[in-house]
């Protein structure tokens, strides 16, 4: 049984489909990349795993555990299933430490020190121990983006989920974060992430999907999606992809 | 056509030097109106000389108010130096030199327009004042007025004070409940929000003076136990009712200012409802309404002046007591002059503290 089950799940906003019918296991230490042109349904599917959205039909289960529909705590969800957008969404009010400690104390029930001393290390493992008393504005956007990482895995979570995080940063800024991104693939966390960054994607995933119009159009290794696409309408996306320098 | 196509000279022809503009109409107008405003200033120090019997300070403030009148004189002039120099330079064929000097021009001259017409504002205002044998200043301005009213004015003010300090507090508890009930989601909250709804089209509806009246008189009656409550007590409950309504609304605009993806973030965090309310969307919705607050608040304070209806001595009450007993309207003014001193404070305390939080927040 896979560790993350998406089952045919359906999602509309009133009459306009988003997912029609998307299907996905994910095993656990697998990452999973999502790719396809914007307006795809990359982000809509991550947002319906973590809850974000409900979904119409289907259903989506993390270790055989219907996580959709009535009945489910999705808080408890959530700090089993972390994610991470891509305009960052840090607290401006917060520093960063509180940014990253909320969550711990108010629902992991951890005491403030432990939260703070284990932030820290968080923190320190993406080189940011010393803005820990900075607010968000006063950070770089790669720098919010590790930040925001931080913040999501400080709940421990066992899946993380990453929205095109790096699509709002400078070029120069992307290394840093995908750095991290890879290190956290080698320690062997379960990930799902929707991303524009196909050479890092070619890098990193065991597996590539390729979505269309709402639906996985294409899947498989990342060297047989990049390099032998079969289906026409990956193929065009990708060449499309090759023409702006992007691969 | 190609992208390549659209550059070309034809379509992009060079630009053709502009002109200097010219400088010496600006600056006779300049002078026109300086010396229009240095005539008023004259009139008004004259004026202000022959009403004081020529006591010292109001002759200084005369003497001042013609020097500052004065000012506008020398940018005039440099403006028509700099207009000379233009036609010099123009005539050397110096072109971007000339039209330097025509812009510096231009601008002393709309410098000594602004200063001038400034000196006119204030010149006419101080006629009028002193108009009719000095009939606004004894009218408004009676100076032994104020010495009679002033002890029991400033006692009577303090029941303002305490009043709005009473209701601010009580308004910025009542109004952020209601705000929340509001926006309680599903179809739990329905009730809820249908209830804070109509409490807020109910009491914005109502004219403040109308609730105050209500409560005032009518609570005492509805409930004896009420009967001993201090009249200023039960104003403060009928100000805090009105004001909620108020300040419901901009707590609420203030929540539904925070971007979504905030509540995204914190949700997606495992908070729940509640503590994302409590730890993300209320302390940066606050932070956004203290301006519109600060304006809500404001007009409290002066909303108490609505008590003197219900027959509460507060500082308005006295003052028209006052006026009565001295025929004259100063004692209202004075009541007007202690809004204006406790107000003025409140609102650059209020610009200090969005600086603080935005230097704060940008690291600076």
């Amino acid at each position: 049984m896979s560790f993350l089950q998406i089952d045919d799940v359906h999602k509309a906003y009133g009459q306009h489909e988003v997912l029609k019918g998307v299907s996905l296991d994910v095993e656990r230490h697998e990452v999973v990349c999502l790719i396809g042109a914007s307006g795809s349904g990359k982000s809509t599917l991550l947002r319906c795993v973590n809850g974000l959205e409900e979904i119409n039909g289907g259903e989506i289960r993390i270790e055989g555990d219907t996580v959709t529909g009535a009945g489910v705590d999705l808080n408890a969800l959530r700090r089993d299933v972390g994610i991470v957008f891509q305009s960052y969404n840090l607290f401006p009010h917060m520093s960063v430490l509180e940014n990253v400690t909320l969550a711990p104390i108010r629902v992991g029930g951890v005491s403030k020190a432990e939260a703070e001393e284990r932030a820290m290390g968080l923190l320190g493992s993406v080189n940011m121990q010393d803005k820990a008393r900075s607010y968000p504005d006063m950070l770089s956007g790669g720098q919010q983006q590790r930040v925001a990482i931080v913040r999501a895995l400080a709940t421990q979570p066992r899946v993380l989920l990453l929205d095109e995080i790096t699509a709002a940063l400078d070029p120069e800024l992307v290394g840093d974060v995908l750095e991290i991104v890879r290190e956290l693939a080698r320690g062997g966390l379960t990930m799902l992430l929707a991303t524009h960054e196909m050479g890092f994607a070619k890098e990193v995933a065991s597996q590539v999907c390729f979505l269309d119009a709402g639906s996985i159009l294409e899947r498989g290794p990342a060297q047989q999606i990049f390099e032998e696409p079969r289906e026409e309408r990956t193929q065009q996306f990708l060449s499309r992809v090759v023409k702006s320098g992007r691969l | 056509m190609s992208a390549v196509d659209l550059v070309s000279d034809e379509v992009q022809p060079g630009p053709t030097p502009s002109q200097p503009r010219g400088v010496a109409g600006l600056a006779t107008t300049g002078l026109v109106v300086a010396l229009a405003g240095l005539a008023l200033a004259v009139a008004a120090a004259l004026r202000l000389h022959s009403y004081s019997k020529g006591a010292a300070v109001p002759t200084g403030v005369g003497v001042l108010l013609v020097l500052a009148a004065l000012y506008p004189l020398l940018p005039t002039a440099r403006a028509y130096a700099r207009s000379g120099r233009r036609s010099t330079l123009l005539g050397e064929g110096q072109l971007v030199a000339s039209r330097r000097a025509a812009a510096a021009g231009r601008d002393e001259a709309t410098v000594a327009m602004g200063y001038a017409v400034g000196a006119a504002i204030v010149s006419v205002l101080l006629l009028i004042a002193l108009a009719q044998d000095g009939g606004i200043a004894q009218t408004f301005f009676a100076g032994h007025s104020w010495k009679l009213a002033f002890p029991e004015m400033i006692q009577a003010f303090w029941t303002n004070i305490w009043v709005a300090c009473v209701a601010q507090v009580l308004v910025l508890v009542f109004g952020l409940l209601l705000a929340v009930m509001r926006m309680l989601p599903g179809r739990a909250g329905r009730p809820l929000r249908l209830i804070a709804l109509i409490y807020c089209d109910v009491f914005r509806a109502i004219p403040a003076l109308v609730t105050i009246l209500l409560i005032v008189f009518g609570l005492p009656l509805a409930f004896p136990a009420l009967a001993n409550w201090p009249s200023a007590w039960l104003g403060a409950v009928a100000l805090t009712m009105t004001y909620s309504a108020y300040v419901a609304e901009v707590y609420r605009a203030g929540l539904s200012s925070i971007h979504p993806s905030q509540s995204a973030a914190a949700r997606s965090l495992g908070l729940s409802y509640a503590q994302t309310l409590r730890t993300v969307l209320v302390p940066q919705a606050v932070r956004r309404v203290i301006p519109p607050l600060l304006n809500d608040f404001i007009s409290l304070q002066k909303d108490t002046a609505l008590l003197t209806i219900a027959g509460i001595v507060e500082v308005v009450n006295a003052s028209t007591l006052w006026q009565s007993k001295l025929f004259n309207l100063s004692p209202v003014t004075l009541a007007a002059l202690f809004f204006i001193v406790v107000t003025i404070p409140q609102a650059r305390f209020v610009d200090f503290l969005i600086d603080r939080d935005a230097a704060r927040r940008s690291g600076r």
